[in-house]
């Protein structure tokens, strides 16, 4: 988590900033002249979090797209070091190589062994090369069915962490058929015989996401966003601009509210007050005791039975008239 | 070279043109073209066409004898589902299946124009009720269940229509024990369903599934253009995936590609040949001999 003189606010965020400008001049101010101002500056502290949860209170469906890719907001490898413990990572795909953008591997939660997956992003310029951005290639979304299919195979429940911008659209990514490897992902996630659990903590872009997103329980953190195609490229095609994107998030209902609201996801989960970037610890504690409470629910059903269950779940999902025949 | 077409904009519910062709000299003072869009097929109507490879010039006649396939140069015209069905289906007898299902404007889409208002348009200008039509029929006396996309509904987007139309297709497939194959022409998913858009991929993966516990073959074949949400679902879940020649596939549009690695693409690249040679097809049918190479198929399945 970066300390607090480092962090980076979003122009909606701009009162906190001015708090913690407040803040570190007093502390300057008692320093120099060795006055007691712990009273003053524990009364601003105080309003830094009255102000988050008074930002957060009524955000814009784009406000929401901004704070899920906020750029102090915690990234899948920093959930699974905060939620599990004996984590080993594991790499590549068998068959071409090893996708940064997408991690996973053992770990054990609270003394359950699951498998551990999801999109990867960079924290600074060099790790977001490195990591594609969290947009992962063909080889990315076979490596993490490679490992959902060994968590099959040792009967461990497998939980994949949701945060990417859209698969890559490549040239390599088309050779190595993207459409193929995600449509195949679907396919298998819908038949994996062990509990699957998905959680979207950042954004959740169309097939890209749903690539690792096909589960028993789909849960989306407070401050997230999932659908079918990025506000700015929805702007781009429907509205022939990319000065729309405030408008096309609006329409798009893809906030967390929406989702479940809608009963395409299977619960929001709460972030710490003003987001998940103001305490990673607090971030995933909130979160830990849902994947738990879902596993020990879903290890209760036999696994033709989660198939089955899942399958229908999904197959509800649409909306249509029926005329008379 | 030949215009690239912005199959976005078909997603968008129009023509495809950019807007360069659009600008024009004149102006129509009246509305010149009277005729309704219920006539006026995907396929080329009026005497003449001219082929857009080649430019070749036939009469309709002659390219609907050869099922819309450029004398020439072989380039496969887009055409619609009743073709496809006329096509494939012995003596053009089949069973249209699930028609009253509708498209709604659940969440009361608004981008331009509202989704609402936009389907009210299709619907009063053409007989086709959404972007796939489900047919039920026999191939040389083998039973099948056909689902093909008409690319003029909303660029054949995949959107819960298409979703529960496949689903309900898929119940009588298990029901009946008869093969399904889904004939692909689409931009991708409908945007103005959002988030239900994108979970048909898994409902229908989901379906197919249940083909596969029942050993049922399932066939995708790809026409052009099959692209985004189609190709990461049931576009590439076939039993068999085929194609037929110089289709568009790809998952990200070329348009989209382009703008991201800021190079141009190679020659070929997305086309069928292109990926048959990928691995990624298990071949290639030029549309002459798709009728006699799916009776080979089914019947190879079956016996």
């Amino acid at each position: 988590m970066p300390q607090d003189k480092n962090r980076q606010f979003l122009d909606f965020e701009k009162p906190i900033k001015d708090l913690f400008d407040d803040i570190e001049g007093l502390k300057q101010k008692a320093e120099k002249s060795k006055l007691d101002l712990t009273d003053p500056i524990k009364k601003l502290e105080e309003r830094v979090l009255e102000t988050r949860k008074a930002i957060t209170q009524n955000l814009t469906p784009w406000q929401k797209v901004q704070l899920s890719r906020h750029p102090d907001r915690p990234y899948t490898m920093k959930y699974i070091s905060k939620l599990t413990t004996d984590f080993v990572e594991l790499f590549g795909d068998r068959n071409v190589k090893d996708d940064k953008a997408m991690v996973g591997g053992f770990a054990s939660l609270d003394g359950q062994t699951v498998m551990m997956i999801g999109q990867q992003k960079g924290i600074n310029t060099k790790a977001r090369q490195l990591r594609n951005f969290g947009m992962a290639n063909p080889e990315g979304y076979r490596k993490a069915l490679r490992l959902m299919k060994l968590a099959e195979k040792f009967n461990k429940p497998v939980i994949t962490l949701i945060d990417t911008p859209g698969a890559y659209p490549g040239l390599e990514a088309e050779e190595r058929g993207q459409g193929e490897a995600i449509a195949r992902n679907i396919y298998e996630m819908m038949r994996l015989k062990v509990p699957v659990i998905c959680v979207i903590i950042g954004e959740g872009a169309s097939g890209g996401a749903m690539g690792i997103g096909v589960g028993d329980r789909v849960f989306m953190l407070e401050n997230t966003w999932y659908t079918v195609i990025s506000p700015e490229s929805c702007s781009s095609i429907l509205w022939r601009s990319w000065d729309q994107k405030e408008k096309a998030a609006e329409q798009l209902k893809l906030t967390a509210d929406y989702m479940y609201e809608f009963g395409l996801i299977d619960g929001i989960i709460p972030e710490p007050v003003g987001g998940a970037h103001w305490d990673y610890d607090e971030a995933a504690s909130l979160l830990k005791p849902y994947l738990i409470n879902t596993i020990n629910e879903l290890k209760q059903m036999d696994p033709e039975e989660r198939v089955r269950k899942r399958i229908d779940k999904f197959n509800k999902m649409g909306f249509w008239d029926e005329l008379p025949a | 070279m030949k215009q690239e077409e912005d199959f976005e904009a078909n997603l968008a519910g129009e023509d495809g043109q950019g807007e360069e062709a659009k600008r024009s000299w004149f102006k129509r003072i009246k509305k010149g073209i009277l005729t309704s869009t219920a006539e006026k097929k995907e396929t080329p109507e009026g005497l003449w066409s001219k082929c857009p490879e080649c430019g070749y010039i036939c009469t309709m006649t002659e390219l609907r004898e050869n099922l819309f396939v450029c004398p020439k140069c072989n380039h496969h015209h887009r055409i619609g589902s009743a073709e496809y069905f006329e096509i494939i289906f012995d003596d053009n007898k089949y069973d249209v299946l699930f028609e009253n299902i509708r498209s709604k404007d659940f969440l009361h889409f608004t981008d331009l124009k509202s989704y609402g208002k936009r389907l009210e348009e299709i619907w009063s200008k053409t007989d086709i009720t959404d972007s796939i039509r489900i047919g039920k029929g026999t191939v040389k006396g083998l039973h099948l269940m056909m689902g093909c996309m008409d690319f003029e509904f909303i660029g054949g987007s995949l959107g819960s229509v298409m979703g529960e139309r496949i689903a309900r297709a898929i119940d009588v497939c298990l029901e009946e024990n008869i093969p399904l194959m889904i004939i692909c022409k689409s931009g991708g998913a409908r945007m103005m369903e959002s988030a239900f858009s994108l979970m048909q991929l898994a409902k229908v993966s989901g379906k197919l599934s249940q083909l596969t516990d029942a050993k049922i073959p399932y066939i995708s074949l790809q026409t052009d253009p099959s692209f985004g949400g189609i190709s990461a679902s049931f576009g590439m879940l076939g039993d068999l995936n085929i194609a037929e020649p110089g289709a568009l596939i790809g998952f990200a549009g070329p348009r989209v590609i382009k703008e991201t690695i800021k190079k141009d693409l190679p020659e070929g690249f997305q086309r069928s040949e292109f990926l048959l040679e990928h691995g990624f097809l298990d071949f290639i049918v030029p549309r002459k001999e798709l009728k006699e190479k799916l009776a080979t198929v089914l019947s190879l399945f079956k016996n």
